[in-house]
């Protein structure tokens, strides 16, 4: 398996250390509603297909990682920063 | 009363990250410990002019991703997501304000591998893609070496320079030599 870091080119997976489904980019206000925040801390989507995570470079340039895999296929379909995925989130 | 009992003259000898491990010759190869002077880690400032600043006090080129410059006197090696490493001199203080500095030197063991095969011997404990085209002189990667996070700076066709945690150098060494033995033994394949 390998991952295309957008800093350093297509790295072999055991650089990357595995995080987990990409949520915490879409932290709730504080002002949300409990049944948000309850979705946001327990609630996971199982997809069988494309699914989003966060990914850490750690072996590398440490940059964290948003990767976009399936999971059907284990195709790695793309990976961008996790910064710049946070600020087209915001 | 007594004479207080006199101390005795204590001398402290500094000691290298491989110390008597190194230098090692096998085969062709060599490997042997480099003493990199000052190591600081210049983090950019958003906004700053690094770059400049670094050229004007060093004559240095600011590397980017993957790529290092200078000579064995001084060296700026692209060290990571917005770090670049600052090798030999001592930092210029113009350098502080266009990014935060932190002195790093003894942090890292730092050891060269030179001679013909040197890319067979690092092929063995990287997984990095280490063929000239590329990886050329003057690329450099933050990658593992035998699980140990690393940084591999290619100076020529037969000569990497390899730095890991200082901490780590008995493993480096142990791992470095294993790996030229190997390739030393199959030479006449």
């Amino acid at each position: 398996m390998r991952i295309t870091c957008p800093i350093c080119g297509e790295r072999d997976r055991r650089e990357f250390y595995y995080q987990g489904d990409a949520v915490a980019l879409r932290r709730p206000d504080p002002d949300d509603t409990p049944e948000d925040w309850d979705a946001y801390l327990h609630l996971r989507d199982n997809p069988a297909g494309v699914t989003r995570d966060l990914w850490y470079h750690e072996m590398g340039c440490g940059a964290w990682l948003v990767v976009t895999r399936n999971t059907v296929t284990h195709e790695v379909l793309g990976a961008v920063l996790a910064s710049d995925a946070a600020r087209g989130a915001a | 009363m007594a004479e207080p009992a006199k101390t005795p003259a204590l001398t402290l000898t500094p000691t290298t990250p491989c110390g008597a491990m190194l230098p090692l010759r096998i085969g062709t190869l060599t490997l042997s410990e480099v003493d990199p002077g000052h190591l600081t880690a210049m983090a950019p400032r958003q906004g700053g002019a690094l770059g400049a600043a670094l050229s004007a006090a060093h004559g240095l080129d600011l590397p980017g991703p993957g790529r290092a410059t200078g000579t064995d006197a001084a060296r700026a090696i692209w060290f990571g997501r917005a770090h670049v490493l600052l090798m030999g001199p001592a930092p210029d203080p113009s350098l502080a304000a266009q990014a935060a500095l932190t002195d790093i030197s003894d942090g890292w063991a730092v050891v060269r591998l030179e001679g013909a095969g040197a890319a067979a011997v690092l092929a063995r404990l990287t997984p990095i893609d280490l063929r000239p085209t590329v990886f050329p002189p003057g690329q450099t990667a933050r990658t593992e070496v035998f699980h140990m996070q690393a940084a591999i700076t290619r100076l020529a066709d037969d000569a990497f320079l390899i730095m890991v945690f200082r901490s780590m150098s008995q493993t480096l060494v142990h791992d470095l030599r294993t790996a030229m033995e190997g390739v030393a033994a199959r030479a006449g394949d």
